[in-house]
Protein backbone atom coordinates (compact mmCIF):
# COMPACT_ATOMS: atom_id res chain seq x y z
CA UNK A 1 0.00 0.00 0.00
CA UNK A 2 1.08 3.45 -0.72
CA UNK A 3 0.55 6.36 1.35
CA UNK A 4 1.57 9.24 0.05
CA UNK A 5 1.18 12.80 0.91
CA UNK A 6 -1.59 12.99 -1.80
CA UNK A 7 -3.74 10.13 -0.45
CA UNK A 8 -4.21 11.75 2.47
CA UNK A 9 -5.51 15.04 1.42
CA UNK A 10 -9.35 14.42 0.89
CA UNK A 11 -10.63 16.71 -1.56
CA UNK A 12 -10.06 17.09 -5.23
CA UNK A 13 -6.48 18.23 -6.66
CA UNK A 14 -6.02 21.81 -5.85
CA UNK A 15 -5.75 23.85 -9.29
CA UNK A 16 -2.47 24.61 -8.78
CA UNK A 17 -1.63 21.23 -8.69
CA UNK A 18 -3.62 20.72 -11.98
CA UNK A 19 -1.43 23.42 -13.73
CA UNK A 20 1.57 22.07 -12.35
CA UNK A 21 0.88 18.79 -14.18
CA UNK A 22 0.45 20.35 -17.29
CA UNK A 23 3.11 23.30 -16.59
CA UNK A 24 4.64 22.22 -20.25
CA UNK A 25 2.33 22.27 -22.60
CA UNK A 26 0.63 25.69 -20.80
CA UNK A 27 3.15 27.46 -20.72
CA UNK A 28 4.51 26.20 -25.09
CA UNK A 29 0.81 28.02 -25.73
CA UNK A 30 1.56 31.05 -24.10
CA UNK A 31 4.07 31.84 -25.01
CA UNK A 32 2.57 30.66 -28.77
CA UNK A 33 0.12 32.92 -28.50
CA UNK A 34 2.74 36.16 -27.40
CA UNK A 35 3.25 37.54 -30.78
CA UNK A 36 -0.47 38.08 -31.16
CA UNK A 37 -0.55 39.81 -28.23
CA UNK A 38 2.37 41.75 -27.44
CA UNK A 39 2.05 45.16 -29.52
CA UNK A 40 5.56 44.71 -31.79
CA UNK A 41 7.02 40.97 -32.59
CA UNK A 42 10.32 42.51 -31.54
CA UNK A 43 9.18 43.15 -28.14
CA UNK A 44 7.67 39.50 -28.16
CA UNK A 45 11.24 38.17 -29.32
CA UNK A 46 12.79 39.94 -26.35
CA UNK A 47 10.47 38.51 -23.66
CA UNK A 48 11.45 35.04 -24.88
CA UNK A 49 14.75 35.82 -24.80
CA UNK A 50 15.15 37.27 -22.05
CA UNK A 51 12.61 34.94 -20.40
CA UNK A 52 14.73 32.27 -21.40
CA UNK A 53 18.02 33.09 -19.59
CA UNK A 54 15.59 34.11 -16.08
CA UNK A 55 14.18 30.52 -16.37
CA UNK A 56 17.97 28.99 -16.61
CA UNK A 57 19.11 31.34 -13.91
CA UNK A 58 15.35 30.41 -11.69
CA UNK A 59 16.75 26.80 -11.84
CA UNK A 60 19.74 27.84 -9.70
CA UNK A 61 18.09 30.90 -7.55
CA UNK A 62 14.60 29.70 -7.38
CA UNK A 63 15.10 26.08 -7.30
CA UNK A 64 18.16 25.74 -5.69
CA UNK A 65 18.72 28.85 -3.86
CA UNK A 66 21.89 30.18 -4.57
CA UNK A 67 22.18 33.73 -5.73
CA UNK A 68 24.64 34.02 -8.36
CA UNK A 69 25.30 37.56 -9.77
CA UNK A 70 27.58 35.59 -12.82
CA UNK A 71 25.43 34.90 -14.91
CA UNK A 72 25.66 37.11 -17.64
CA UNK A 73 28.95 35.49 -18.27
CA UNK A 74 26.90 32.28 -19.87
CA UNK A 75 23.81 34.50 -21.66
CA UNK A 76 27.36 36.83 -23.30
CA UNK A 77 29.64 33.48 -23.72
CA UNK A 78 26.72 31.71 -25.61
CA UNK A 79 25.94 34.94 -27.97
CA UNK A 80 29.65 35.41 -28.73
CA UNK A 81 30.91 31.82 -29.20
CA UNK A 82 27.67 31.88 -31.91
CA UNK A 83 28.92 34.95 -33.41
CA UNK A 84 32.13 33.91 -33.78
CA UNK A 85 31.92 30.52 -35.11
CA UNK A 86 28.92 31.98 -37.61
CA UNK A 87 31.59 35.15 -38.39
CA UNK A 88 34.86 34.14 -38.27
CA UNK A 89 34.60 30.43 -39.00
CA UNK A 90 31.44 30.01 -41.52
CA UNK A 91 29.98 27.46 -39.44
CA UNK A 92 26.70 26.14 -40.24
CA UNK A 93 24.13 28.07 -37.87
CA UNK A 94 23.15 24.75 -36.03
CA UNK A 95 26.03 23.98 -34.91
CA UNK A 96 26.90 27.70 -34.32
CA UNK A 97 24.30 27.43 -31.65
CA UNK A 98 25.13 23.87 -29.87
CA UNK A 99 29.22 25.65 -29.86
CA UNK A 100 27.92 28.78 -28.29
CA UNK A 101 25.93 26.38 -25.79
CA UNK A 102 28.67 23.88 -24.81
CA UNK A 103 30.93 27.16 -24.67
CA UNK A 104 28.39 28.35 -22.10
CA UNK A 105 28.03 25.13 -20.16
CA UNK A 106 32.09 24.25 -19.89
CA UNK A 107 32.20 28.21 -18.50
CA UNK A 108 29.69 27.35 -15.86
CA UNK A 109 30.75 24.28 -14.85
CA UNK A 110 34.96 25.88 -14.51
CA UNK A 111 32.95 29.37 -12.64
CA UNK A 112 30.43 26.80 -10.49
CA UNK A 113 34.11 24.96 -9.52
CA UNK A 114 35.48 28.09 -7.93
CA UNK A 115 32.84 29.39 -6.29
CA UNK A 116 30.15 26.91 -5.04
CA UNK A 117 32.27 26.06 -1.67
CA UNK A 118 31.40 29.45 -0.81
CA UNK A 119 28.23 30.46 1.11
CA UNK A 120 26.11 33.22 1.20
CA UNK A 121 26.86 36.90 0.22
CA UNK A 122 30.75 34.79 -0.85
CA UNK A 123 28.99 33.11 -3.30
CA UNK A 124 27.70 36.23 -5.27
CA UNK A 125 30.53 37.98 -5.02
CA UNK A 126 33.08 35.34 -6.27
CA UNK A 127 30.39 34.79 -8.87
CA UNK A 128 30.34 38.56 -9.86
CA UNK A 129 33.70 38.52 -9.54
CA UNK A 130 34.59 35.77 -12.01
CA UNK A 131 32.19 37.09 -14.58
CA UNK A 132 33.32 40.68 -14.71
CA UNK A 133 36.68 38.83 -15.22
CA UNK A 134 35.08 37.19 -18.35
CA UNK A 135 33.87 41.11 -19.53
CA UNK A 136 37.41 42.24 -18.87
CA UNK A 137 38.77 39.19 -21.29
CA UNK A 138 36.06 40.24 -23.87
CA UNK A 139 36.96 43.93 -23.86
CA UNK A 140 40.74 43.05 -24.00
CA UNK A 141 40.23 40.22 -26.71
CA UNK A 142 38.62 42.87 -29.52
CA UNK A 143 40.41 41.57 -32.34
CA UNK A 144 38.17 38.57 -31.73
CA UNK A 145 35.22 40.23 -30.08
CA UNK A 146 34.96 43.67 -30.95
CA UNK A 147 35.74 45.17 -28.03
CA UNK A 148 33.23 47.92 -26.94
CA UNK A 149 32.34 48.30 -30.36
CA UNK A 150 30.14 44.75 -30.00
CA UNK A 151 30.69 41.57 -32.35
CA UNK A 152 28.91 42.20 -35.80
CA UNK A 153 29.13 40.88 -39.27
CA UNK A 154 27.48 37.83 -39.02
CA UNK A 155 24.23 38.27 -40.06
CA UNK A 156 21.86 34.92 -40.40
CA UNK A 157 19.09 35.69 -42.95
CA UNK A 158 17.92 32.08 -43.61
CA UNK A 159 17.92 28.99 -41.44
CA UNK A 160 18.79 25.70 -43.15
CA UNK A 161 18.14 22.21 -41.33
CA UNK A 162 17.39 19.01 -42.85
CA UNK A 163 16.79 20.91 -46.28
CA UNK A 164 14.49 23.07 -44.37
CA UNK A 165 14.72 26.59 -45.13
CA UNK A 166 13.20 29.72 -42.56
CA UNK A 167 13.38 33.46 -43.91
CA UNK A 168 15.14 34.52 -40.34
CA UNK A 169 14.41 37.85 -41.74
CA UNK A 170 10.56 37.55 -40.97
CA UNK A 171 9.95 38.69 -37.77
CA UNK A 172 7.18 35.93 -36.99
CA UNK A 173 9.44 33.35 -38.17
CA UNK A 174 12.01 34.29 -36.63
CA UNK A 175 10.11 34.38 -33.34
CA UNK A 176 8.15 31.13 -33.89
CA UNK A 177 11.89 29.38 -34.51
CA UNK A 178 13.64 30.82 -31.00
CA UNK A 179 10.12 29.72 -29.58
CA UNK A 180 11.15 26.00 -30.37
CA UNK A 181 14.34 26.52 -28.45
CA UNK A 182 12.59 27.79 -25.81
CA UNK A 183 10.15 25.47 -25.72
CA UNK A 184 12.92 22.44 -25.44
CA UNK A 185 14.59 24.27 -22.74
CA UNK A 186 10.65 24.54 -20.91
CA UNK A 187 10.81 20.96 -21.05
CA UNK A 188 14.34 20.00 -20.35
CA UNK A 189 13.73 22.32 -16.97
CA UNK A 190 10.53 20.79 -16.37
CA UNK A 191 12.20 17.31 -16.65
CA UNK A 192 14.86 18.20 -14.27
CA UNK A 193 12.22 19.42 -11.14
CA UNK A 194 9.99 16.18 -11.98
CA UNK A 195 12.85 13.76 -11.38
CA UNK A 196 14.25 13.07 -8.20
CA UNK A 197 17.02 15.82 -8.54
CA UNK A 198 14.31 18.26 -8.39
CA UNK A 199 13.52 16.78 -4.81
CA UNK A 200 17.39 17.19 -4.18
CA UNK A 201 18.01 20.98 -5.35
CA UNK A 202 14.64 21.58 -3.05
CA UNK A 203 16.10 20.28 -0.38
CA UNK A 204 19.68 21.78 -0.78
CA UNK A 205 17.30 25.00 -1.36
CA UNK A 206 15.31 24.47 2.34
CA UNK A 207 17.93 23.45 4.08
CA UNK A 208 21.89 22.83 3.24
CA UNK A 209 22.81 21.38 6.59
CA UNK A 210 19.91 18.94 6.79
CA UNK A 211 20.32 17.96 3.07
CA UNK A 212 24.31 17.08 3.76
CA UNK A 213 23.19 15.17 6.98
CA UNK A 214 20.68 13.12 4.84
CA UNK A 215 23.28 11.51 2.98
CA UNK A 216 23.52 14.43 0.00
CA UNK A 217 26.51 15.27 -1.79
CA UNK A 218 25.65 19.05 -1.91
CA UNK A 219 28.49 20.85 -3.45
CA UNK A 220 28.54 18.28 -6.39
CA UNK A 221 24.12 18.43 -6.61
CA UNK A 222 25.13 22.48 -6.93
CA UNK A 223 27.62 22.72 -9.28
CA UNK A 224 25.47 19.89 -11.36
CA UNK A 225 22.43 22.53 -10.94
CA UNK A 226 25.09 25.39 -11.21
CA UNK A 227 25.99 24.04 -14.81
CA UNK A 228 22.31 23.14 -16.25
CA UNK A 229 21.77 26.67 -15.33
CA UNK A 230 24.90 27.96 -17.39
CA UNK A 231 23.53 25.66 -19.83
CA UNK A 232 20.24 27.18 -20.59
CA UNK A 233 21.28 30.66 -20.21
CA UNK A 234 23.63 30.04 -22.57
CA UNK A 235 21.49 28.77 -24.94
CA UNK A 236 19.46 32.09 -24.51
CA UNK A 237 22.87 34.08 -25.62
CA UNK A 238 22.92 32.12 -28.96
CA UNK A 239 19.69 32.71 -29.63
CA UNK A 240 19.59 36.46 -28.53
CA UNK A 241 22.67 36.42 -31.11
CA UNK A 242 21.08 35.02 -34.05
CA UNK A 243 18.36 37.43 -33.13
CA UNK A 244 20.21 40.83 -33.07
CA UNK A 245 23.13 39.79 -35.64
CA UNK A 246 25.48 42.13 -32.99
CA UNK A 247 26.69 40.98 -29.48
CA UNK A 248 26.88 44.38 -27.81
CA UNK A 249 29.76 44.08 -24.83
CA UNK A 250 27.45 45.33 -22.38
CA UNK A 251 25.73 41.36 -22.70
CA UNK A 252 28.36 40.81 -20.23
CA UNK A 253 27.98 43.30 -17.85
CA UNK A 254 27.14 42.85 -14.10
CA UNK A 255 24.31 44.66 -15.29
CA UNK A 256 23.34 42.32 -17.35
CA UNK A 257 23.28 39.93 -14.59
CA UNK A 258 21.45 42.32 -12.16
CA UNK A 259 18.83 42.87 -14.99
CA UNK A 260 18.30 38.90 -15.03
CA UNK A 261 18.17 38.66 -11.57
CA UNK A 262 15.06 41.18 -11.44
CA UNK A 263 13.30 39.48 -14.55
CA UNK A 264 13.53 36.62 -12.02
CA UNK A 265 12.66 38.23 -8.78
CA UNK A 266 9.74 40.28 -10.68
CA UNK A 267 7.99 37.18 -12.47
CA UNK A 268 8.36 35.07 -9.09
CA UNK A 269 11.97 32.78 -8.01
CA UNK A 270 10.79 29.20 -7.74
CA UNK A 271 7.58 29.45 -10.15
CA UNK A 272 7.78 27.66 -13.58
CA UNK A 273 6.51 30.66 -16.01
CA UNK A 274 7.20 33.49 -13.59
CA UNK A 275 10.53 33.96 -15.37
CA UNK A 276 8.58 34.93 -18.48
CA UNK A 277 6.47 37.10 -16.95
CA UNK A 278 9.18 38.11 -15.10
CA UNK A 279 11.32 39.57 -18.22
CA UNK A 280 7.71 40.92 -19.88
CA UNK A 281 7.13 43.02 -16.90
CA UNK A 282 11.14 44.24 -17.12
CA UNK A 283 11.10 44.90 -20.70
CA UNK A 284 7.71 46.74 -20.60
CA UNK A 285 8.77 49.46 -17.72
CA UNK A 286 12.00 50.06 -19.95
CA UNK A 287 10.05 50.85 -22.77
CA UNK A 288 7.21 52.62 -21.19
CA UNK A 289 9.19 54.63 -18.94
CA UNK A 290 12.30 55.33 -21.09
CA UNK A 291 9.31 57.06 -23.35
CA UNK A 292 8.90 60.07 -20.75
CA UNK A 293 12.08 59.60 -18.84
CA UNK A 294 16.09 58.61 -19.32
CA UNK A 295 15.96 57.86 -16.07
CA UNK A 296 14.01 54.77 -16.21
CA UNK A 297 16.08 52.71 -14.21
CA UNK A 298 15.29 55.06 -11.45
CA UNK A 299 11.82 53.82 -11.86
CA UNK A 300 12.59 50.56 -12.95
CA UNK A 301 14.48 49.96 -9.16
CA UNK A 302 11.63 51.40 -7.28
CA UNK A 303 9.45 48.99 -8.46
CA UNK A 304 11.79 46.20 -7.98
CA UNK A 305 12.06 47.54 -4.44
CA UNK A 306 8.54 47.24 -3.83
CA UNK A 307 8.23 43.72 -5.26
CA UNK A 308 11.00 42.60 -2.74
CA UNK A 309 8.89 44.45 0.00
CA UNK A 310 5.85 43.40 -0.56
CA UNK A 311 5.28 40.97 -3.16
CA UNK A 312 8.06 38.24 -2.44
CA UNK A 313 6.82 36.10 -4.53
CA UNK A 314 6.77 37.89 -7.99
CA UNK A 315 4.15 38.80 -9.81
CA UNK A 316 3.47 34.98 -10.96
CA UNK A 317 4.74 33.26 -7.96
CA UNK A 318 1.62 35.71 -5.95
CA UNK A 319 -0.53 35.00 -8.54
CA UNK A 320 -0.46 31.08 -7.94
CA UNK A 321 -0.59 30.84 -4.41
CA UNK A 322 -3.59 33.00 -4.55
CA UNK A 323 -5.17 30.90 -6.67
CA UNK A 324 -4.57 27.73 -4.51
CA UNK A 325 -5.40 29.72 -1.70
CA UNK A 326 -9.31 29.51 -3.24
CA UNK B 1 33.43 -9.98 23.11
CA UNK B 2 32.13 -8.73 19.79
CA UNK B 3 33.97 -5.97 18.14
CA UNK B 4 32.68 -2.24 18.86
CA UNK B 5 30.59 -0.61 16.58
CA UNK B 6 32.03 2.52 16.88
CA UNK B 7 35.68 3.15 18.64
CA UNK B 8 37.19 6.53 19.12
CA UNK B 9 40.97 6.87 20.41
CA UNK B 10 42.24 9.82 21.66
CA UNK B 11 39.71 12.48 19.83
CA UNK B 12 40.33 16.30 20.33
CA UNK B 13 38.79 18.90 18.58
CA UNK B 14 40.40 22.44 18.43
CA UNK B 15 38.44 26.18 17.33
CA UNK B 16 41.61 28.27 17.05
CA UNK B 17 43.85 28.17 20.50
CA UNK B 18 40.52 27.21 22.59
CA UNK B 19 39.88 23.12 22.68
CA UNK B 20 36.55 21.76 22.99
CA UNK B 21 37.47 18.13 22.96
CA UNK B 22 40.31 16.48 24.20
CA UNK B 23 42.02 13.04 24.37
CA UNK B 24 38.28 11.39 24.28
CA UNK B 25 38.47 7.84 23.71
CA UNK B 26 35.47 5.18 24.38
CA UNK B 27 34.29 2.25 22.52
CA UNK B 28 30.22 1.62 22.12
CA UNK B 29 29.12 -2.15 21.37
CA UNK B 30 26.09 -2.31 19.74
CA UNK B 31 22.81 -2.03 20.62
CA UNK B 32 23.12 0.02 23.93
CA UNK B 33 21.60 3.04 24.80
CA UNK B 34 24.82 5.43 25.85
CA UNK B 35 24.06 8.93 27.37
CA UNK B 36 26.94 11.68 27.28
CA UNK B 37 26.35 14.22 29.74
CA UNK B 38 28.24 17.53 31.12
CA UNK B 39 27.80 21.36 31.86
CA UNK B 40 27.17 23.73 29.34
CA UNK B 41 29.59 24.13 27.19
CA UNK B 42 31.66 20.79 28.04
CA UNK B 43 32.17 20.14 24.24
CA UNK B 44 29.25 17.35 23.79
CA UNK B 45 27.97 19.13 20.99
CA UNK B 46 31.47 19.38 19.48
CA UNK B 47 31.74 15.23 20.58
CA UNK B 48 28.64 14.74 18.26
CA UNK B 49 29.60 16.72 15.49
CA UNK B 50 32.61 14.78 14.98
CA UNK B 51 31.08 11.35 15.52
CA UNK B 52 28.73 12.57 12.20
CA UNK B 53 31.39 13.97 10.08
CA UNK B 54 30.01 17.75 10.59
CA UNK B 55 33.78 18.51 12.14
CA UNK B 56 36.38 16.44 11.20
CA UNK B 57 38.69 16.07 14.74
CA UNK B 58 41.78 18.19 15.13
CA UNK B 59 43.39 15.03 16.56
CA UNK B 60 42.59 10.96 17.20
CA UNK B 61 40.90 7.94 15.09
CA UNK B 62 37.43 7.20 14.95
CA UNK B 63 36.61 3.51 13.48
CA UNK B 64 33.11 2.36 12.66
CA UNK B 65 32.49 -0.99 12.19
CA UNK B 66 36.11 -1.67 11.57
CA UNK B 67 36.23 1.14 9.50
CA UNK B 68 38.58 4.31 9.42
CA UNK B 69 36.49 7.10 9.29
CA UNK B 70 39.41 9.90 8.01
CA UNK B 71 38.63 12.18 5.77
CA UNK B 72 35.39 10.61 5.11
CA UNK B 73 33.08 13.49 3.85
CA UNK B 74 30.20 14.48 6.05
CA UNK B 75 27.47 13.09 3.69
CA UNK B 76 28.89 9.78 3.75
CA UNK B 77 28.43 9.27 7.20
CA UNK B 78 24.26 8.77 6.44
CA UNK B 79 25.35 6.13 4.02
CA UNK B 80 27.97 3.94 6.44
CA UNK B 81 24.73 4.14 9.30
CA UNK B 82 25.38 6.58 11.52
CA UNK B 83 22.32 9.74 11.16
CA UNK B 84 21.29 12.17 13.71
CA UNK B 85 19.17 14.84 14.66
CA UNK B 86 20.73 18.33 16.13
CA UNK B 87 20.37 20.16 19.39
CA UNK B 88 18.20 23.02 17.58
CA UNK B 89 15.45 21.41 15.65
CA UNK B 90 17.04 20.47 11.59
CA UNK B 91 14.54 19.74 9.16
CA UNK B 92 12.80 21.35 5.73
CA UNK B 93 10.23 23.72 7.21
CA UNK B 94 8.77 24.65 3.76
CA UNK B 95 8.30 21.24 2.96
CA UNK B 96 5.30 18.49 3.78
CA UNK B 97 5.84 16.09 6.68
CA UNK B 98 6.18 13.44 4.67
CA UNK B 99 8.47 14.89 1.90
CA UNK B 100 11.05 15.54 4.70
CA UNK B 101 11.37 12.20 5.02
CA UNK B 102 10.77 11.17 2.02
CA UNK B 103 13.87 13.50 0.29
CA UNK B 104 15.82 11.59 2.93
CA UNK B 105 14.47 8.13 2.38
CA UNK B 106 15.43 9.27 -1.25
CA UNK B 107 19.40 10.33 -0.57
CA UNK B 108 20.04 5.68 -0.94
CA UNK B 109 18.94 5.68 -4.11
CA UNK B 110 20.05 6.64 -7.27
CA UNK B 111 20.06 10.48 -7.53
CA UNK B 112 20.80 11.82 -10.42
CA UNK B 113 18.72 10.16 -13.07
CA UNK B 114 17.08 13.02 -14.92
CA UNK B 115 14.40 10.47 -17.03
CA UNK B 116 12.31 9.62 -13.87
CA UNK B 117 9.27 10.80 -12.34
CA UNK B 118 10.62 11.12 -8.66
CA UNK B 119 6.86 10.60 -7.88
CA UNK B 120 6.81 7.05 -9.61
CA UNK B 121 9.60 6.22 -6.70
CA UNK B 122 6.55 5.17 -4.44
CA UNK B 123 9.22 2.62 -2.32
CA UNK B 124 10.19 6.52 -1.18
CA UNK B 125 6.38 6.18 -0.08
CA UNK B 126 6.42 3.48 1.57
CA UNK B 127 9.51 4.38 3.61
CA UNK B 128 8.44 7.82 4.32
CA UNK B 129 5.26 6.17 6.17
CA UNK B 130 7.02 3.23 7.87
CA UNK B 131 9.55 5.88 9.73
CA UNK B 132 6.51 8.86 10.34
CA UNK B 133 4.33 6.01 11.94
CA UNK B 134 7.69 5.09 13.87
CA UNK B 135 7.60 8.24 15.42
CA UNK B 136 3.67 8.70 15.87
CA UNK B 137 3.45 11.30 12.78
CA UNK B 138 1.54 9.15 10.27
CA UNK B 139 -1.68 11.79 10.80
CA UNK B 140 0.64 15.21 10.14
CA UNK B 141 2.56 13.97 6.64
CA UNK B 142 0.35 16.57 4.65
CA UNK B 143 1.25 19.14 7.07
CA UNK B 144 3.90 22.06 6.28
CA UNK B 145 6.72 20.81 8.53
CA UNK B 146 6.93 24.48 9.92
CA UNK B 147 3.70 24.37 11.24
CA UNK B 148 3.99 21.28 13.31
CA UNK B 149 4.03 21.95 17.46
CA UNK B 150 7.78 22.33 18.49
CA UNK B 151 7.81 18.26 20.07
CA UNK B 152 6.46 16.81 16.75
CA UNK B 153 8.92 18.46 14.73
CA UNK B 154 11.31 16.92 17.56
CA UNK B 155 10.08 13.71 16.19
CA UNK B 156 9.90 14.27 12.66
CA UNK B 157 13.72 14.86 12.82
CA UNK B 158 14.48 11.74 14.51
CA UNK B 159 12.09 10.22 11.52
CA UNK B 160 14.11 11.51 9.35
CA UNK B 161 17.00 9.74 10.92
CA UNK B 162 15.20 6.56 10.85
CA UNK B 163 14.63 6.76 7.40
CA UNK B 164 18.28 6.11 6.81
CA UNK B 165 17.74 3.05 8.66
CA UNK B 166 21.44 3.70 10.77
CA UNK B 167 23.11 1.49 13.03
CA UNK B 168 23.91 4.49 14.96
CA UNK B 169 22.14 7.18 15.96
CA UNK B 170 23.20 10.34 17.34
CA UNK B 171 20.71 12.43 18.74
CA UNK B 172 21.40 15.74 20.44
CA UNK B 173 19.44 16.39 23.42
CA UNK B 174 15.79 15.36 21.37
CA UNK B 175 13.72 16.45 24.48
CA UNK B 176 15.31 19.98 24.29
CA UNK B 177 12.53 23.05 24.67
CA UNK B 178 9.71 19.72 25.63
CA UNK B 179 7.23 19.91 28.55
CA UNK B 180 6.81 16.99 30.50
CA UNK B 181 4.12 15.18 28.61
CA UNK B 182 6.37 15.50 25.23
CA UNK B 183 9.25 14.35 26.84
CA UNK B 184 6.85 10.97 28.19
CA UNK B 185 6.88 10.18 24.61
CA UNK B 186 9.70 10.80 22.93
CA UNK B 187 11.37 8.88 26.26
CA UNK B 188 9.28 5.98 25.13
CA UNK B 189 9.52 6.83 21.37
CA UNK B 190 13.90 6.25 22.54
CA UNK B 191 12.83 3.22 24.29
CA UNK B 192 11.32 1.68 21.32
CA UNK B 193 14.30 2.85 18.86
CA UNK B 194 16.92 1.79 21.34
CA UNK B 195 15.72 -2.37 21.12
CA UNK B 196 17.11 -2.44 17.33
CA UNK B 197 19.92 0.14 17.58
CA UNK B 198 22.86 1.72 19.14
CA UNK B 199 21.85 5.44 20.29
CA UNK B 200 24.02 7.71 21.90
CA UNK B 201 22.40 10.74 23.37
CA UNK B 202 23.11 13.96 25.25
CA UNK B 203 20.53 14.72 27.32
CA UNK B 204 20.52 17.54 30.70
CA UNK B 205 17.04 15.43 32.39
CA UNK B 206 18.78 13.36 34.68
CA UNK B 207 15.88 11.19 35.90
CA UNK B 208 15.51 10.32 31.67
CA UNK B 209 19.26 9.61 31.22
CA UNK B 210 19.29 7.07 34.48
CA UNK B 211 16.19 5.19 33.37
CA UNK B 212 17.00 4.65 29.41
CA UNK B 213 20.73 4.53 29.80
CA UNK B 214 22.82 1.51 29.77
CA UNK B 215 26.18 3.57 30.28
CA UNK B 216 26.97 7.34 30.83
CA UNK B 217 30.02 9.22 30.10
CA UNK B 218 30.82 12.71 31.53
CA UNK B 219 32.28 15.57 29.70
CA UNK B 220 33.89 18.34 31.30
CA UNK B 221 35.75 21.21 29.71
CA UNK B 222 36.13 18.86 26.72
CA UNK B 223 37.76 15.73 28.79
CA UNK B 224 36.45 12.72 29.50
CA UNK B 225 35.99 12.76 33.24
CA UNK B 226 34.11 9.27 33.78
CA UNK B 227 32.49 6.38 31.57
CA UNK B 228 30.14 3.84 33.54
CA UNK B 229 26.79 2.28 34.64
CA UNK B 230 24.36 4.86 36.21
CA UNK B 231 25.54 3.66 39.60
CA UNK B 232 29.15 4.25 39.49
CA UNK B 233 28.50 7.36 37.59
CA UNK B 234 26.29 8.20 40.54
CA UNK B 235 28.23 7.48 42.93
CA UNK B 236 31.64 9.10 41.01
CA UNK B 237 32.54 12.27 43.39
CA UNK B 238 34.22 14.17 40.99
CA UNK B 239 30.71 13.82 39.02
CA UNK B 240 28.64 14.77 41.81
CA UNK B 241 31.22 17.81 41.93
CA UNK B 242 30.98 19.04 38.63
CA UNK B 243 28.08 18.52 36.64
CA UNK B 244 25.26 16.06 39.45
CA UNK B 245 25.42 18.24 42.47
CA UNK B 246 24.38 21.67 40.40
CA UNK B 247 21.41 19.76 38.88
CA UNK B 248 18.20 20.15 40.58
CA UNK B 249 16.60 17.54 38.52
CA UNK B 250 18.92 15.09 40.14
CA UNK B 251 16.85 13.37 43.05
N1 LIG C 1 32.06 26.06 15.61
C1 LIG C 1 32.61 26.52 16.76
N2 LIG C 1 33.52 27.52 16.73
C2 LIG C 1 34.08 27.98 17.86
N3 LIG C 1 33.79 27.51 19.09
C3 LIG C 1 32.89 26.52 19.20
C4 LIG C 1 32.25 25.98 18.04
N4 LIG C 1 31.40 25.00 18.43
C5 LIG C 1 31.50 24.96 19.77
N5 LIG C 1 32.40 25.85 20.23
C6 LIG C 1 32.78 26.05 21.64
O1 LIG C 1 33.15 24.81 22.16
C7 LIG C 1 32.66 24.66 23.46
C8 LIG C 1 31.84 23.40 23.56
O2 LIG C 1 30.64 23.62 22.84
P1 LIG C 1 29.53 22.49 22.68
O3 LIG C 1 28.47 23.05 21.81
O4 LIG C 1 30.18 21.24 22.26
O5 LIG C 1 29.01 22.36 24.17
P2 LIG C 1 27.84 21.49 24.75
O6 LIG C 1 28.44 20.58 25.74
O7 LIG C 1 27.05 20.87 23.67
O8 LIG C 1 26.98 22.60 25.50
P3 LIG C 1 25.39 22.74 25.66
O9 LIG C 1 24.99 21.89 26.81
O10 LIG C 1 25.20 24.20 25.97
O11 LIG C 1 24.76 22.33 24.39
C9 LIG C 1 31.88 25.92 23.80
O12 LIG C 1 32.71 26.77 24.56
C10 LIG C 1 31.59 26.52 22.45
O13 LIG C 1 31.56 27.92 22.53
MG1 LIG D 1 25.17 21.05 22.93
Amino acid sequence: MTLSAQSLDAGPRPLRARLAARRVPLSILALCLLPWILPSEALAVNVLVYGLVAVGYNLLFGYTGLLSFGHAAFFGTGAYVTGIAIGRFDVPWFAALALGVAAGGALAFVIGLLSIRTRGIYFSMVTLALSQLVYYIALQASSWTGGENGLRGFTVSELNLFGWTVDFLDPVKKYYVIMVFAAAALWFVSRILNSPFGSVIEAIRENETRARACGYDVERTKLISFTLSGLICALAGTLFALHLAIVPLDILHYHTSGMIVMMTLLGGAGSFFGPFVGAFAFLLMEDVVSLWTPHWQIVVGSVFILFVLFLPKGIWGTLMAWRAGR
Amino acid sequence: MSAPLLAVENIGRRFGGFVALEGVTASFASNKVTAVIGPNGAGKSTFFNVLSGVLPPSTGTMRFKGRDLAGTPQHRFAHLGIARSYQITNIFPELSVHENVRVAAQAFRSRYDIWRDRAALTELDDKAAAALAAVGLTHRGSATAKFLAHGQQRALEIAIALVADPELLLLDEPTAGMGPEETKEMIALIEKLAAERTILLVEHKMKMILGLSDRILVLHHGRLIADGNPQQIQSDPEVRRVYLGQNDGYA
